[in-house]
């Protein structure tokens, strides 16, 4: 990976705002000028609609958007392009998967699984077709013992022959730890072939290279802005013999092949599930944040991101000792850049802004993941997360920031 | 400027009324499930006025402080001046200014005493 100061100067944010302390980019990653870039040249030198003009600037906008398709195919290791769908997000991914698939196979005394792990993104949408389609909705724990990962056993175990889908994440908005997605996958297998495998790659697709084949699920999902991309573009990724089955989730343009007043032939896979004028900008900007993180080496980014927090996570044990809880594993080796914590009986909104008035923003709450704070005991965290332009620096300036804190709140609660 | 004056530290470690009244005629419970925030209030009422008042919660600083300090404010108050406070009644007596995220926690309290008062008039 080049060097960090370099990478930092890729994102004009550090040059509007040099103090800048952006400990939040789970949530949403900052933008390389690249980025910026293509998605200026699309709006200012060829803002045609896709698909339809037979002119040249929407020939250019359309082998552009494709040619982003066929980069997020290679990024993936899928094998056809027409398996990469372009969504909003990750939500809406899953939403699509829920609608135009889950609703259609499963039914009533039939199970979904998922974990206890899940942003709420994949876990409300299962939840809500098992409640209405009268299915059993399992959710598997996470324990200390394993390092907070699933353990493909402990899934294994409950995935009977009325398991119809399995969601699971690969990385832990919360936990930053990387489940053993290919042994969990082989796992569901053996205990029931016919069991549809999503895959939330939100947190994976901007820190670890993602290989669809190899993992061997049959849908996985993530977003564009946590990965240095536009926000408003996903993707979905799809075996082409399932997604050839599913029912389309949104009618109108770009969907269809032909409308007539009484019937309407569907368009094909992948168009058929890309109805209305697509996020063509953003399309065009992901493949840029592609081309971006590629040329950075995501193994490469994955070691200095695992370094980084490993830093973080002793030097805020050397700095305050048992004042601070950390959430998941402290010494896995299969961690990501995510430390979230809690720091004596502050409230994290407290800490939050106090943290903000001090110039470091990280994130406080429950991040999008009710389910495990519940099943840990707590109602809020504390969530620093560091990526590819975040320095030791920044770790001092949160310990130094987390000294005012107590400063402040000093006193017996 | 920090929110966290003096005076709402004061009442986030020592907050007034921090007990629900013996045998409290009217309690509520409100919650701000996005921060895990809680208030219980309890009072009693006599001749219109509120007689005895407390509250046990858990939440962040603000929301502490403030129904520490609207609580106090409450006591030997006449009911209906009391149900016309407001937002900015709020942020007056906090003496702060708040972002909308934040400006829930310090209306926790006011949503709790607001809907007791509602229950009252019943």
């Amino acid at each position: 990976m080049k060097d960090i100061q370099s990478i930092r100067k890729d994102f004009p944010i550090f040059s509007h705002d040099p103090s800048l302390v952006y400990l939040d980019s789970t949530a949403t990653s900052l933008k390389p000028q690249c980025v910026i870039d293509a998605l200026t040249e699309y709006y200012a030198r060829y803002s045609a609609n896709v698909h339809r003009g037979i002119y040249d600037m929407s020939e250019k906008a359309t082998l552009e958007y494709e040619s982003a398709r066929e980069r997020v195919k290679d990024f993936i290791n899928a094998q056809y392009s027409e398996e990469v769908i372009f969504v909003r997000n990750t939500t809406e991914a899953m939403n699509l998967i829920a609608y135009a698939l889950g609703r259609k196979i499963v039914s009533e005394g039939d199970e979904i699984v998922t974990t206890i792990a899940e942003h709420h993104s994949n876990f409300v949408p299962w939840q809500q077709l098992a409640f209405e389609n009268g299915a059993i909705f399992k959710v598997i724990q996470v324990m200390p013992e394993y390092d907070y990962k699933l353990h493909p056993e402990h899934i294994s175990q409950v995935i009977t022959r009325k398991t119809k889908m399995v969601a699971l994440t690969y990385i832990s908005n919360v936990l930053g730890v990387i489940n053993p997605v290919r042994d969990i996958t082989k796992a569901i297998r053996r205990a029931n072939p016919e069991t549809i495998i999503i895959l939330d790659a939100a947190q994976a697709s901007p820190h670890i290279q993602l290989d669809v084949q190899h993992l061997g699920v049959d849908f996985i999902a993530f977003s564009g802005h946590k990965m240095c991309g536009p926000t408003g573009i996903g993707v979905l990724w799809g075996r082409k013999e399932l997604l050839k089955k599913m029912n389309p989730f949104m009618f109108g343009g770009n969907m269809i092949k032909k409308v007539s007043l009484n019937f309407t032939t569907y368009n094909d896979v992948p168009y058929l599930f890309e109805a209305g004028t697509p996020h063509i900008a953003g399309a065009i900007g992901l493949k840029a944040a592609i081309q971006y993180l590629e040329t950075l080496n995501l193994k490469e980014i994955e070691l200095y991101e695992y370094q980084l927090a490993k830093y973080a996570i002793n030097e805020l044990k050397k700095a305050f000792g048992d004042k601070i809880r950390f959430i998941g594993p402290t010494n896995s080796p299969n961690k990501i850049g995510i430390c979230a914590f809690t720091f004596l009986d502050y409230h994290p909104h407290d800490v939050a802004q106090i943290l903000s008035d001090e110039g470091v923003s990280v994130r406080a709450g429950h991040h999008c993941a009710m389910p495990l704070h519940e099943s840990l005991g707590l109602e809020a965290s504390i969530r620093a997360s560091f990526y590819i332009y975040n320095t030791e620096e920044d770790v001092e300036k949160l310990i130094k920031s987390l000294k005012k804190v107590e400063q402040i709140f000093h006193v017996n609660l | 400027m920090s929110i966290y004056k003096d005076i709402i530290l004061d009442h986030y470690r020592n907050p007034r009324h921090n007990d629900l009244p013996n045998n409290s005629k009217f309690t509520i419970n409100v919650d701000n499930p996005l921060c895990g925030d809680i208030i219980t209030l309890g009072l009693n009422i006599k001749n219109n006025r509120i007689k005895d008042i407390g509250f046990v919660g858990k939440g962040c600083a603000i929301s502490i402080a403030s129904a520490s300090m609207l609580y106090d404010y409450a006591l030997d108050k006449n009911i209906s001046d009391l149900q016309k406070l407001d937002s900015s009644f709020m942020l007056n007596m906090l003496g702060i200014e708040l972002t909308p995220n934040r400006l829930k926690c310090a209306l926790l309290s006011l949503e709790a005493l607001t809907k007791i008062l509602c229950q009252i008039k019943i």
